[in-house]
């Protein structure tokens, strides 16, 4: 897809250790247009949070991407230099981490911290970076912020908190923002506002999201599109309302299955009989199968790959077309 | 903060005055005070006279009264020994000390800090190893003995510094400093290096494991995604957020500085405070290890004082803290 903002393909993350890689990130591709939003969920440890670090290239040793490849609007950018690619940070993709609470440098004064994100990137006076700033805070819903952006991070609540977050992580005006979880450490009551917030600020800017959740309900109301991973693969991609109303493989079947109505918000990924495999035992074939109702033959020896179920993918053997099977 | 203050300045109080009180205990009642100052010779009549003179027969509560009173007026009486006053000897070798911990602890901290950095973020580098190799024998080698073999390597063999003594002073008012002399400048490098390595290997190891803590904190992460450089990212944003314990430990240090000067000052005969409390010690001059003790107290407690005031300068969740408190 030539017009993407970001195009995944292929990419492989695994950790070196002294029984060999294993791999936790195993041949993800994906592609987010301009503007849009891409949920992406799955349970704990599906590789959610390390396809979005392979992303902005910040996956920290021993884990670092072994194959694939990522494209930033038609650039190469898993192969660049580290000073190209700090350049590339909070300038073209933002990020926003699981905690807001502790994202902010609890030395510093928030003005400053936006104003130095700002002057990273840009060639502007000090001034303009602090009117900027200002501005930026008042979109993000801070009151007063011409008198609260000397205020430092312990001053604001979790919520505001967090808006000065997305604010930092806007500042640069980057064309994808990444969100780890951006409301998991927030109170229930505050997490709909911030949704609300980012959904807002990034639509005005036309800033395309990455929006990793535990939250279906989140899904529902803000994702263009949404991919389901389950053990380092994406098992299922296609347009919200498809997979969610329709979902085609066992696997997001079994999660839509445990949410009882989205606007309940309960939210959370309910339990499917059985765990994700740790890293070191995937199972052979398709790595849902231990879990899978509908498993057969095929399932236990070869590995499907995704293929059109409806509207949307699903690597699964269900939806194996006829002609496609070779004996 | 006014409340913080004095709450701090009356913790200092109460620390000062029971050293006082240790100080008052071994300066009456070890030993006889007036036995110290008079001669064999000396007739009943004039020891009791001497006795009642000093207030020796007063309760016990006037005479540590009278003690601290005459300490707050930095009177500390005469040294048995040289028959001097206390205080007198004292201005006399305080500024050898000062300038002796001064200059070791500006050792420890220039090199300790940036090595400390270095090795933090380059966790596996050679040189990192080396370093920490280097401070390993920081830690383990006893101050006098890496006195003597700084002595030996730079004072016997290659004869570029000199092994004992203070050089030239210039006097500035009361204060007699080596700092303004060639010579002085000389001498004080291997007394500053010798009492300052084990600092100097604290300090590294402390910014070291505290730099590692941050460098894994969220704060960090989210510096490095919104693509500050990593210059901005290991100084300002980690190094300054390991200050707090370093300073901490920085200020302990000076005074655990002046206190181990003895030895050094000993290897090194430098005519500090260290070198005359030992000598005090050997001729049972109890006014001057009391005043030593007290002295040494003191520098503790006003260094502390000033760690405390200086963290609240850098940490802004402590000025709330103690707003509130
Ligand atoms: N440093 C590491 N060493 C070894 N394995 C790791 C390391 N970091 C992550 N992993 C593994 O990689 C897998 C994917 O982790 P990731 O953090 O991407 O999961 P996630 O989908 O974001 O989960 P969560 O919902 O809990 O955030 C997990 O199985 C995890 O155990
Ligand atoms: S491939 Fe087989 S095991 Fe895997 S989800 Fe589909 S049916 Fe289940
Ligand atoms: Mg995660």
């Amino acid at each position: 897809m030539p017009d993407s903002v970001l195009s995944v393909r292929d990419l492989r993350v695994g950790f070196a250790t002294r029984h060999g890689t294993l791999v936790a990130v195993d041949g993800v591709s994906f592609d987010i247009a301009p503007g849009e939003v891409l949920g992406v969920v799955g349970e704990s440890g599906a590789g959610k949070s390390l396809t979005g670090a392979a992303v902005i290239g910040l996956i920290e040793a021993p884990g670092r991407i072994t194959s694939g490849e990522v494209w930033l609007a038609g650039r190469r950018i898993d192969t660049l230099g580290a000073e190209a690619m700090r350049k590339v940070r909070g300038r073209r993709i933002g990020m926003v981490f699981q905690d807001p609470l502790t994202s902010l440098n609890p030395l510093y004064r928030i003005g400053d911290q936006i104003v130095e994100t700002i002057r990273a990137h840009a060639n502007v006076s000090e001034d303009t970076a602090r009117e900027r700033a200002i501005a930026l805070l008042q979109e993000a819903g801070i009151q007063g912020a011409r008198a609260r952006i000397d205020s430092y991070p312990h001053e604001f609540s979790g919520g505001m908190r967090q808006r000065v977050v997305l604010a930092l992580a806007l500042c640069a005006e980057p064309d994808l923002l990444i969100a780890d979880e951006p409301t998991t450490a927030l109170d229930v009551s505050i997490q709909a506002q911030i949704i609300a917030l980012l959904k807002r600020l990034c639509r005005e800017r036309g800033t395309a999201v990455m929006l990793i959740t535990h939250d279906m309900g989140v899904i529902a109301e803000t994702a263009d599109r949404v991919a389901v991973m389950y053990a380092g693969r994406i098992v299922e991609i296609g347009p919200v309302r498809e997979v969610l109303r329709n979902p085609r493989h066992p696997y997001t079947k079994g999660l839509m299955g445990a949410i009882p109505t989205i606007a309940a918000r309960t939210g959370r990924l309910v339990q499917i009989p059985g765990a994700m495999p740790r890293l070191a035992a995937i199972p052979t074939g398709c790595a849902f199968h231990p879990r899978c109702s509908q498993a057969f033959d095929r399932c236990y020896s070869e590995r499907p790959e995704r293929m059109p179920a409806g509207a949307a993918e699903a690597a699964c053997w269900l939806f194996a077309e006829p002609t496609r099977v070779h004996a | 903060m006014l409340a913080f203050t004095i709450r701090r300045l009356f913790e200092a109080l109460v620390v000062m005055l029971t050293v006082a009180l240790l100080a008052f205990v071994l300066f009456r009642y070890v030993g006889d005070p007036v036995s110290q100052m008079v001669g064999q010779d000396t007739s009943l009549e004039d020891r009791t006279r001497l006795r009642l003179e000093l207030g020796l027969d007063d309760p016990v509560y006037i005479q540590f009264a009278r003690f601290v009173g005459n300490a707050v007026r930095f009177d500390f009486g005469i040294s048995y020994q040289v028959k001097q006053p206390v205080t007198r000897l004292i201005a006399e070798r305080m500024p050898a000390t000062i300038e002796l911990a001064l200059a070791a602890a500006l050792f420890a901290v220039a090199l300790g800090i940036p090595m400390g950095v270095y090795t933090g973020i380059h966790r596996d580098s050679w040189l990192s190893k080396l370093f920490l190799t280097v401070s390993l024998i920081g830690i383990s080698l006893p101050t006098f003995l890496i006195g003597i073999l700084l002595i030996y390597i730079f004072a016997v063999w290659l004869n570029v510094l000199p092994s004992f003594g203070r050089g030239d002073t210039i006097p500035i008012g009361f204060w007699r400093t080596g700092l303004l002399t060639a010579s002085g400048l000389k001498a004080l490098v291997l007394p500053a290096i010798t009492l300052g390595l084990f600092q100097m290997t604290l300090v590294t190891r402390l910014v070291r494991s505290e730099m590692l803590e941050v460098l894994r904190t969220d704060y960090i992460k989210f510096a490095r995604a919104r693509g500050l450089p990593e210059r901005a990212i290991n100084f300002g944003h980690a190094l300054r957020n390991t200050l707090v314990p370093v300073i901490t430990v920085i200020g302990l240090q000076l005074g655990s500085i002046i206190a181990f000067a003895i030895i050094t000052e000993t290897v090194f005969q430098w005519p500090g405070m260290g070198l005359m409390f030992i000598q005090a010690v050997q001729h049972a001059d109890i006014p001057v290890m009391a005043a030593y003790l007290l002295l040494v107290a003191f520098l503790f407690v006003l260094i502390n004082f000033i760690v405390d005031l200086i963290y609240v300068r850098i940490d802004p969740r402590i000025r709330i803290l103690r707003r509130g408190a």
